[in-house]
């Protein structure tokens, strides 16, 4: 594939647009990748869209890296995908960056450590509506009861590290579903 | 090494975040606040930032923690290693998506990763609401402080708005604002 700068100068500005403009991260960035790289620049079809969710529900990292990285490489090849991942990142990075600065001076200032002091509250409750909502649109089945179970009392009152941890749950999952196939075959 | 040891302890997290957003939150706990690199209490503050700026929770986090260890050259290599599990995962699944999204043992290991983080997601609940309501451990008196009831007022409140569909954003400033009123009355 033959590939032009501007073409590379143009994913990464889109990225660099979605970026900046996608707060609270995950699907809310969707509806702007649609507008942006199906209806304007015609790199990658609504069916792509839609591939690219479900890729992004079975691999790991966040859902803005894995579609820049996707329609970055169906618009420019390997070079495409870095400067969709490069541009959906470098926002964010330049925010927080300059934001680790503004923190460390104002920490220790009273009024910002009551306002934190509030807002740990608050955020606690915004961490709870979101588990609750991954818990609805998790598949239940006896053998997600048990993962979830086993997963919290292990994380909670066993002193076990997450790692292996979930690599362990994976393995679970996937003999579970082989041997559940098998019994339906049979 | 720092540069090295926050790249690897990103990329790590980086391969292991399914479901995006919160789930990265036990890893975080686990690899982060376990090697005392930063406290509960900032990974808590820092989620609020996290919500109320632009871009994924993921590169947000990487961003912060790499920057508070080792200045702009921490963040860029943090932020590289949570990057490139997935870029290179992503380029890989792009050459074979049809058999990606037909394989067996993709589809049996993402039904038990699923359930999964939503039980590490409920356990790093339990141990942020201790260090919301109580950060120096517990002790009977608690009860007896009004702070205690306060934090939990705030909480209670949040979680209705949040339920109610209201913007974190919004809710993050109404937190803010009942700490900051709360702090000056004397509660706190």
């Amino acid at each position: 594939m033959k590939v032009s700068w501007k073409t590379l100068w143009q994913v990464f500005a889109t990225f660099f647009k979605i970026g900046a403009f996608t707060f609270g991260g995950g699907y809310a960035m969707i509806p702007l990748i649609q507008r942006e790289a199906v209806e304007n620049r015609k790199w990658v079809t609504d069916e792509d869209i839609l591939d690219i969710i479900t890729i992004a529900e079975s691999t790991p990292g966040p859902i803005a890296i894995n579609s820049a990285t996707f329609v970055g490489y169906r618009a420019a090849g390997v070079l495409g995908s870095v400067a969709g991942t490069l541009g959906v990142v470098l926002p964010s990075f330049l925010i927080i960056l300059l934001i680790s600065y503004v923190l460390r001076e104002f920490q220790n200032i009273r009024a910002v450590q009551y306002a934190f002091a509030g807002i740990r509250a608050g955020v606690l409750a915004l961490i709870i509506k979101a588990l609750w909502g991954m818990y609805q649109k998790c598949k239940k089945n006896l053998v997600s009861y048990i993962v979830m179970a086993a997963a919290f009392v292990l994380a909670a009152f066993v002193d076990i590290s997450v790692l292996p941890l979930l690599a362990g749950c994976a393995v679970f999952g996937l003999v579970t579903t082989l041997i559940m196939e098998r019994k339906a075959k049979a | 090494m720092i540069f090295l040891e926050l790249f690897w302890t990103f990329f790590k997290i980086g391969a292991f975040t399914f479901g995006g957003g919160y789930a990265m939150l036990p890893l975080i706990q686990a690899e982060v606040t376990a090697k005392g690199w930063i406290g509960e209490e900032s990974i808590v503050n820092f989620v609020a930032v996290s919500e109320s700026t632009p871009g994924p929770f993921a590169i947000n986090m990487a961003t912060y923690v790499g920057s508070e260890m080792g200045g702009v050259l921490g963040a860029v290599c943090a932020t590289l290693g949570v990057v490139l599990p997935s870029f290179v995962i992503i380029l890989i699944v792009a050459q074979c998506f049809q058999r990606f999204k037909s394989s067996r043992v993709i589809r049996g290991c993402m039904s038990g990763l699923k359930p999964a983080v939503i039980g590490l997601i409920a356990s790093a609940v339990i141990s942020i609401s201790t260090t919301v309501f109580i950060p120096n451990g517990f002790a009977w008196e608690i009860f007896s402080q009004i702070r205690t009831y306060i934090f939990l007022g705030i909480a209670a409140l949040a979680l209705v708005l949040a339920f109610k569909k209201l913007h974190p954003i919004a809710i993050i400033c109404i937190s803010a604002v009942l700490g900051i009123a709360a702090g000056y009355l004397g509660f706190l």
